[in-house]
């Protein structure tokens, strides 16, 4: 029997790929083999690619043969790629029918940099239509399962990455971030996921939903393999300027080198764990909490008084935003063109009405209806100034604490069409996720157990801005206490 | 438009400003959706903000500038290549101006 390369993680993968002890095709060659034994189940893919991946293995080959000394931090490693980021190979639909066939002129920077760094792209991944859902259900192509129960969503919006890894399809996934997309799927599907600082990682060659809010990240079987990711992906880049400068950081490293972060004071803000919250994740979320006290981490208690604001908040900034990003798509320079008009209004109708779900017609309607005239202020700036309110509730729980933990979601996975008839109960999966979009601060979902129904929950860590080194450490720290077993999803 | 409920022919209205067009059946649907929402995200009035300043960025930043040199971008071609319909130098559309 060959080696199951596939169970491996990113870094054993990048040090035994640049040691010659396995050859890149042999790795790429074993996901394929176990994309092809799984797939079926999951559905977490929308393009495969085989031939393209086994052609990046052989060429990283005869490069590593020829001098293993310059080959970069993810060498060998299989990657996969939500559907909103551009790449040349294939598609980049977005999951919508209106990019249905689309392909990308120009690679992502996140893509650039990846390719750089020598990892191996494997595929494209399922995710909510232009990334607006809570479990890929939105998806105009296929419905992903979620790999610990088939009859659960995966989370969203990024379920096909989430699944990808928590089948262990790919050892590592990008996903995209704006009210939880990355770190919620990851704690219903059993992985890590990582929300970087608004800032620290390009945006650019990824398709705007809410450009105030979006921001790329990793899916990961652990969080060195975040960490790995993150020190490739971050950086200034001159095509997004929003994007920051700031020192290059080898987080991997850091954390394997690095002393035991201290101290860790804890906070605990109060309005998280309420009435609310489902008693078997505050359960798992408190025996994870003990197991970090056992390493001297303290308690402290915090508030964050606008909490209960923030998923208003957030529906009024990003269906704005979105309604303005999305105006884009109107059948002329890309993608769908419905067929039959007369003249170029009805050509913009006819191409978005067919284009778009409901979902993001519904969420178009209410960016425009917030941003319209006479509604601007009442909405729109009213929004801005709660943000900021919410971002000054965490500047003032950092003073007492250094990291804030919490559950990712208030629930483990839920099954299909469970929360499909009504919009508002979907967005409210997301209240704890939300808040940190918000502030523009780094998060990361890491699993602490399962629920008696054997679902995975999820422990998010929010760090302060840019301060990913310490969010890291901490997250690592738990995970290498853990005390939960989780073992792997039954694909059932 | 009434704030707060959001009739039929307020969606119609706002989907005309969006480009989208919506059947009166999908109308009434979106009205209920949107007017549940729109009562829902009302809880903000529940706060004063009179002396806050709006967050209008993620992380603050002022003015960022870049010199102003010619880069290579996308070619001619390649900006067309996704087009539904072009003539290999403009993309094309239906006719725009209506000739009596």
């Amino acid at each position: 029997m060959t080696e199951q390369w596939w169970r491996r993680d990113a870094s054993e993968i990048s040090v035994l790929v640049k040691n010659k002890e396995v050859s890149p095709v042999e790795v790429v060659q074993s996901f394929l083999e176990h994309i092809n034994e799984v797939e079926s189940k999951v559905n977490a893919f929308t393009q495969v690619w085989s031939d393209y991946a086994i052609q990046q293995a052989k060429s990283l080959e005869k490069k590593i043969v020829k001098d293993n000394s310059s080959v970069g931090a993810l060498v060998g490693v299989p990657v996969s790629i939500k559907e909103v980021i551009c790449t040349q190979e294939g598609f980049t639909t977005c999951a919508s029918k209106i990019l249905a066939g689309y392909q990308s002129p120009y690679d992502a920077t996140v893509v650039e940099k990846l390719r750089q760094a020598d990892a191996i792209f494997i595929g494209k991944v399922n995710m909510d239509e232009f990334a607006m859902g809570s479990s890929t259900e939105n998806s105009s192509i296929k419905l992903t399962r979620n790999p610990w129960n088939l009859k659960c969503v995966p989370g969203g919006s990024s379920g096909g990455s989430a699944a990808s890894v928590s089948a262990e399809e790919c050892v590592i996934s990008l996903g995209s971030d704006t009210g939880g997309s990355i770190r919620q799927p990851a704690s219903f599907c059993g992985c890590v996921g990582l929300k970087p600082t608004y800032g620290k990682v390009s945006r650019y060659g990824l398709v705007a939903f809410a450009s105030s809010l979006d921001q790329i990240g990793p899916l990961s079987k652990n969080v060195m393999d975040s960490a790995l990711t993150l020190s490739v992906i971050a950086g200034k880049d001159s095509r997004d300027t929003t994007s920051v400068d700031l020192p290059q950081v080898d987080y991997a490293e850091k954390i394997r080198k690095g002393k035991k972060p201290s101290p860790i004071r804890i906070g605990l803000p109060k309005e998280y764990f309420t009435e609310d919250l489902n008693k078997e994740v505050k359960e798992q979320v408190m025996t994870a909490i003990q197991t970090l006290e056992k390493q001297g981490a303290e308690l402290v208690e915090v508030s964050l008084p606008h909490t209960e604001f923030a998923i208003a908040t957030y529906y009024i900034i990003c269906t704005a935003e979105a309604s303005a990003n999305l105006a884009r798509f109107d059948g002329v320079r890309y993608g769908f063109r419905h067929p039959d008009s007369n003249n170029i209004i009805e050509m913009y109708k006819r191409t978005r009405s067919e284009g778009f779900g409901p979902e993001v017609q519904r969420r178009i309607l209410l960016g425009t209806y917030v941003l319209s005239s006479g509604y601007y202020d009442a909405y729109y700036l009213k929004a801005q100034k709660v943000r900021k309110l919410i971002t000054q509730d965490f500047e003032n729980a950092f003073q007492k604490c250094d990291v804030i933990i919490g559950p990712t979601s208030p629930t483990p996975a839920f099954r299909f069409g469970e929360k499909t008839q009504n919009p508002l109960e979907m967005y409210l999966s997301d209240i704890y996720t939300i808040s940190v979009n918000l502030a523009a601060l780094p998060a990361i979902s890491v699993p602490c157990g399962l629920s008696q129904n054997s679902l995975p929950v999820g422990l998010q860590f929010i760090g302060k801005h840019f301060d990913e080194e310490y969010l890291l450490s901490v997250a690592h720290l738990y995970e290498m206490n853990r005390e939960q077993k989780l073992g792997s999803p039954p694909l059932k | 438009m009434s704030k707060g409920k959001i009739s039929r022919e307020d969606i119609h209205h706002i989907a005309d400003l969006a480009y989208l067009y919506i059947d009166d059946e999908q109308a009434e649907k979106l009205a209920s959706d949107l007017s549940e929402i729109i009562g829902y995200v009302e809880k903000l009035n529940e706060l004063s903000t009179e002396n806050v300043e709006p967050m209008m960025h993620a992380v603050p930043m002022k003015n960022v500038l870049r010199e102003d040199k010619v880069k290579p971008s996308l070619t001619q071609e390649e900006a067309l290549q996704g087009a539904p319909l072009h003539d290999g130098k403009y993309f094309l559309v239906p006719k725009i101006l209506e000739v009596d």
